[in-house]
């Protein structure tokens, strides 16, 4: 079974578009939405939801009223600004419970905290496993463990050799927990200057976890110039550009019609995905 | 003021009106840009300000002091994030999963851990074109960007308009950011990506007690569900940028919107008074 992660650093490049393609090309495969915070992949495969779970995580402080004494100590202890005016912030706390262990009046108990939701869904390309981290929550990076497991699952019990997966931007906690263990990493960039500095940031967190990556510059006709800065900075880091995509419309409009791309025209947007597919599934043995 | 710029979305254009706005208002009132995108900040690239402070953040894991240790387990089981374990005569600290709390080392009977600090990124600090810039870098590896958001709002001053470069998404980092703000502006485009992220976006600021409002990016772009679902949320939309290539190319060399087109400094100073005229309630501003 082999796994691949589809990640960028700076958001809007254009990964879960290519993600769309990829999983209208690809067979025997279970798609998993990583991006549990802003997830957008459901609106270009349209998932039939089948099973659907609550994601408990962390906890929050609650402080009875009655038991208190507002002797303060809990509001100093709180490093995370959480406890103000003896109240509990639930949005700041972090669920230490440091407050919880030192309080002289036992008047705070840790409360299980409801994160998220998670779903197994039917798609007409496959299975696919997605998410949604509750308004203002934490641990992305354990919802994002939980929907792989479950997409390693699936793949498992059905049989399937591939898993596709969309990741979140960013380099941090959700990055670091999609990128673990995959066997690839496809980094989707642009020729912009974030786009280059957020890249030279998320090769470093691929080689830092020892997880191979090849790079897709997006848009890579807006400026030329950033384009083969980019192809240059890749070759001195040993990273193969795999694709360069142009600049088109299309990608939108087929995005309005909820469509991956590659099933909504057949021009040269179209026509690079394929060959990106190839690409990957030939390092893949897919 | 404390403004925040957020998007649930990347790339929809959070840095490129956080930056445009900052420059439009620097040469009338004292600004500060605040970029809080510590997993990939942009927002220097487009101003380019010279630094003069470099601040180490740390957060505080705890170490062990052998002699004094008597295997307890106290630590172990009080670590809410599993970053202690004791088996036998051995005690195992993993760092990473430490979101320096302090309670293992307050609650040692043994007085055997103290606090030592482990280097999670900097805040940089400069000047620009009269801007007072602060940003974070979170090191690359690491996972938890709370911590440098934190000491990067730790330099609001309060007298000057706050500016926030707020990361993507809804969930801690943009939290973290977003409390606390007078404020939020949404960038979002027309799209179903933009709308879907719009929305949950509006959620979480709602959640926090803070009012949005709406900047739309690439105006001309896909679809209308946008402001058909502003209209119906009652979001102002304060500030529309038309889809242009030349404003891409501009972004994509670094350079911001209104110096590279003069004319948009007179929005983006519209923008900010709209934001402060009619959009605040008048004694949530005469608050700050």
């Amino acid at each position: 079974m082999k796994e691949l992660v589809v990640i960028s650093g700076k958001g809007g490049t254009g990964k879960t578009t290519i993600v769309a393609s990829l999983a209208a090309l690809a067979t025997n495969k279970v798609m998993v939405d990583c991006d549990v915070d802003a997830a957008d992949l459901d609106l270009l495969l349209q998932p039939m939801e089948q099973k659907r779970h609550d994601f408990w995580s962390g906890q929050k402080a609650v402080i009875d009223n009655e038991k208190c004494t507002q002797c303060g100590l809990c509001q100093d202890v709180c490093r995370f600004d959480a406890i103000r005016e003896l109240h509990v912030d639930p949005v700041s706390c972090e669920g230490c419970a440091f407050c919880y262990h030192i309080c002289p009046e036992e008047a705070i108990t840790m409360q299980e905290n409801l994160a998220g939701r998670w779903f197994i869904s039917e798609t007409k390309y496959g299975p696919m496993v997605h998410a949604r981290l509750g308004i203002a929550q934490e641990n992305s990076g354990k919802l994002v463990a939980m929907v792989r497991q479950q997409a390693r699952d699936i793949a498992e019990k059905r049989g399937l050799d591939f898993i596709l997966s969309d990741g979140p931007p960013g380099i941090g906690c959700p990055v670091i927990s999609s990128l673990g263990g995959a066997n690839l990493a496809l980094l989707v960039t642009e020729p912009t200057l974030s786009g280059i500095h957020d890249l030279e940031r998320i090769i470093g967190v691929c080689q830092h976890f020892g997880v191979p990556a090849l790079v897709c510059i997006n848009k890579y006709d807006m400026n030329d110039e950033n384009a083969h800065r980019i192809e240059e900075y890749c070759c001195s880091r040993g990273i193969e550009v795999v694709s360069r995509i142009p600049f088109d419309n299309v990608v939108i409009e087929a995005l309005v019609h909820g469509l991956p791309v590659v099933e909504y025209a057949q021009n040269g947007v179209a026509r690079q995905m394929a060959q990106l597919w190839r690409t990957i599934a030939e390092v893949l043995g897919v | 003021m404390i403004l925040s710029i957020a998007s649930g979305k990347g790339g929809t254009g959070k840095t490129l009106v956080a930056t445009s706005l900052a420059l439009s208002l620097a040469q009338e009132r004292p600004v500060q840009l605040l970029d809080c995108d510590v997993e990939e900040p942009n927002a220097h690239i487009l101003l380019r300000p010279s630094f003069s402070q470099h601040q180490k953040v740390s957060i505080p894991i705890p170490a062990l002091d052998e002699e004094k240790c008597s295997y307890c387990g106290k630590c172990a089981e009080v670590c809410a994030y599993k970053a202690i374990a004791v088996f036998g005569d051995h005690v195992l600290i993993f760092p990473e999963l430490c979101h320096g709390c302090g309670a293992c080392s307050y609650l040692c009977p043994e007085n055997a851990l103290v606090e030592i600090d482990r280097e999670v990124g900097v805040v940089e600090i400069g000047r620009s074109n009269g801007i007072e810039f602060v940003h974070g870098k979170l090191s690359v590896g690491e996972a938890m960007p709370t911590p440098v958001i934190r000491e990067v709002k730790k330099h609001i001053n309060g007298k000057s308009l706050a500016i926030i470069d707020v990361p993507p998404g809804t969930s801690c980092p943009v939290v973290e950011s977003v409390k606390d703000s007078d404020f939020c502006l949404l960038v979002t485009e027309p799209t179903p990506f933009g709308l879907n992220d719009l929305t949950l976006a509006v959620d979480t600021v709602k959640e926090l007690g803070i009012q949005p409002g709406v900047v739309i990016n690439r105006d001309g772009l896909g679809d209308s569900k946008v402001e058909e679902y502003c209209l119906r949320r009652d979001i102002p939309i304060l500030l529309r940028i038309p889809l242009d290539i030349e404003i891409a190319r501009l972004y994509s060399r670094g350079i911001t919107l209104v110096e590279g087109i003069p004319e948009w400094r007179e929005a983006f100073r519209k923008l900010y008074y709209d934001i402060e005229r009619n959009v605040l309630t008048p004694t949530k501003v005469s608050d700050k």
